[in-house]
């Protein structure tokens, strides 16, 4: 406003309506162009969607599903009219019962609360009560099952595989449950479920069934160790009993053997000595009986002659001299005679 | 010009109202019931997609289509067998009727009370009335017997199964079958979810499961004992055959070996007695002599004979010692 101040002027304030009305005309239009641009981005905003690659979105229009759409950007009709909803049919889902992993890394971190510890307790079919800690591994195989058969898929799996889970275990005994029968467990529960989630048509597929921690309940459990301990022991006690067995029947068999042979080399000696004596014997006779008297008197000349000098102490007297005897001290005599 | 496009926006957007007041959707998940002041008008609509009703006076009422949850508590029943456990229910149903649903229940909130009464009531009635065995088993198979198992078992847990989990459950399912469609309702499937001992139970079926193994264990104990034993007992007993029959096969061998000998000593020396007698006794003078004996010799005996005088014959001997 040049010329403020200054007094009214007509012309002047015809320019500047104009100019005014001009500029409003021009802001008009400016400010429908930003709402149809807004209006276009919000089309297009809700026109677009994009379907990761482990997904698929089923697309309703008006409520009522229309197609299936693939991974991959798509355009459907805006404002609400259509309706994508993704479901990850390729991804492998996991349910855990009797435990939570709160961290799944290299060290995953497990946890139990209350409720999952009622979640593991179970009744076995003996009567007597364990604790069971299973996964399930499922996915989606038919998304427009998954999405419009059951309110709450998920939480009602939970319940199917409890109740399966329970079915199975309560048919076992606690000793199977806790030894040859883990395999068989698993692969029966998981024959039930998939039944069940056909016969509740939730278009859940399951995987996997695997049990993990199966155990007595806690307040039970050194007793369930002790008969394992026990078993070792009536092992061990036995395998000892074994090797004292086998480290002295070995050896006595043995010493068995060289007894026999033992006594064997004694009869063969026996019989040996015995021929080279009778032979020896023999042999003298036949000469002796060829000349008995010279061969009698040379034997017992030969005997003295060796005999003799080998005695300590000779005495030799005369029969009829009398009175020797007193001489001799008998006492030392005896004493050295019967040693 | 201004006055008619007022008249014309008016128009539109009356007609604008009056569609979305006439059009409705139905969801894949939805049934609707059209009430016109309240009054239920027809069937239910169950077709999902675009409809039309009468616009302002007439309502949609929707309804879901899909399973429903309905989750029990934590019943405490005494079993026919006078066991008190916990048994958990699920169930699941669907509002099969939804005219129906809608004038006795409404909505589901009241459906979920109504369930209660009926689903757990009936569930106490059908458990009360069976054994605890009934409840937990499905079968009859056989456990497998682990070697320790047999004789620990409960007699209850010997009892044979008349009807099992499953037709348990079924019988239940069937029972609450029979009042829901007054409701509009289906019961789609029962199932006991848990059953668990109370408390006070627990702590005794545990403290039965401790001396149930203590008992397995102490028998594996004295039949290690027992089994030791028994092989000791096998090596002494073969210990003793072994060594005896060495001696009975030693003896007999040398025996033989004696025999042997003695008959060829006696064939030999039969020929002539005195001879062997003599040679014998001459052998014996060598051997008994030594330098610790003393020889008393008379002068009579043969050897020394002619210290006396070189004549005469005959004599002995003697040696002492």
């Amino acid at each position: 406003m040049a010329n403020r101040g200054a007094e009214f002027d007509p012309e002047e304030f015809k320019r500047y309506a104009r100019e005014a009305g001009e500029r409003l005309r021009e802001s008009r239009k400016l400010l429908f162009g930003i709402i149809l641009g807004v209006l276009a981005l919000i089309t297009l905003w809700s026109a677009y969607y994009q379907v990761e690659p482990d997904e698929v979105a089923m697309v309703t229009r008006f409520g009522r599903w229309v197609r299936t759409s693939s991974p991959g950007p798509h355009a459907k009709l805006p404002f609400g009219i259509e309706r994508a909803q993704k479901v990850p049919t390729q991804r492998q889902l996991k349910q855990e019962y009797g435990f939570r992993t709160t961290l799944a890394a290299i060290q995953s971190a497990k946890h139990q609360t209350d409720e999952t510890k009622a979640e593991a307790l179970m009744l076995t079919g003996d009567l007597n009560v364990a604790t069971v800690e299973w996964i399930v591994q499922y996915k989606i195989s038919e998304p427009d099952k998954y999405l419009f058969k059951l309110r709450d898929v998920e939480d009602t799996l939970r319940l199917m595989s409890e109740a399966t889970m329970r079915s199975v275990v309560g048919d076992h005994s606690v000793t199977e449950l806790l030894t040859v029968g883990r395999e068989a467990i698993a692969a029966h529960a998981k024959e039930l479920l998939s039944a069940m989630c056909k016969r509740y048509d939730n278009g859940i597929s399951i995987q996997q069934l695997i049990l993990q921690n199966v155990d007595p309940p806690e307040p039970v459990r050194p007793s369930f160790n002790d008969v394992n301990q026990a078993i070792q022991e009536r092992e061990r006690a036995i395998n000892e009993a074994w090797t004292e067995y086998n480290r002295e029947v070995p050896r006595a068999r043995g010493l068995a053997e060289q007894k026999i042979q033992a006594a064997e080399g004694y009869a063969v000696e026996r019989v040996n000595r015995a021929k080279g004596d009778a032979q020896r014997f023999v042999a003298l006779e036949e000469e002796y009986r060829k000349a008995p008297e010279v061969t009698r008197t040379r034997l017992y000349l030969e005997t003295l002659a060796s005999a003799l000098p080998q005695a300590g102490k000779k005495l030799i007297f005369d029969e009829k001299a009398k009175g020797i005897l007193p001489l001799f001290p008998l006492g030392p005599m005896q004493q050295e005679a019967r040693p | 010009m201004t006055r008619r496009s007022l008249i014309t926006v008016g128009v539109l957007v009356l007609a604008l109202i009056t569609a979305w007041s006439a059009l409705y959707t139905v969801g894949m998940t939805e049934q609707v019931i059209i009430t016109q002041f309240g009054q239920p008008i027809g069937n239910a609509v169950t077709e999902a997609g675009l409809h039309v009703k009468v616009p302002f006076t007439q309502e949609a009422n929707y309804f879901e289509k899909r399973w429903l949850e309905w989750n029990g508590n934590a019943n405490q029943v005494p079993t026919r067998d006078k066991k008190y456990i916990g048994v958990e229910t699920y169930a699941r149903w669907r509002i099969a009727d939804p005219l129906l649903f809608f004038q006795r229940l409404r909505d589901e909130q009241r459906a979920q009370s109504r369930l209660d009464d009926i689903i757990d009531g009936e569930t106490r009635n059908v458990i009360a009335g069976h054994n605890l065995i009934e409840v937990v088993r499905t079968t009859n198979r056989s456990f497998e017997k682990a070697e320790e198992a047999e004789d620990v078992m409960e007699a209850e847990a010997m009892r044979e199964v008349e009807l099992g989990r499953d037709k348990i459950t079924r019988l239940i399912l069937e029972r609450v079958s029979k009042v829901v469609p007054d409701y509009g309702i289906e019961l789609v499937d029962v199932q006991i979810k848990r059953v668990n001992y109370i408390e006070s139970v627990q702590t005794k079926v545990f403290e039965r499961m401790i001396s149930e193994r203590k008992r397995i264990a102490d028998r594996h104990r004295s039949e290690g004992q027992g089994k030791s034993a028994e092989i000791r007992g096998k090596k002494e007993r073969e210990l003793k055959v072994i060594e005896s029959e060495a001696y009975r096969k030693s003896q007999e061998i040398m025996g033989k070996g004696d025999a042997e000998a003695t008959a060829i000593y006696a064939a030999a020396y039969n020929r002539n007695r005195e001879l062997y007698k003599f040679v014998k006794t001459m052998e014996t003078y060598r051997a008994t002599v030594d330098k610790e004996s003393w020889l008393v010799l008379s002068t009579s005996a043969d050897a020394f004979r002619y210290l006396q005088s070189s004549a005469a014959p005959a004599g002995a001997g003697k040696a002492t010692k």
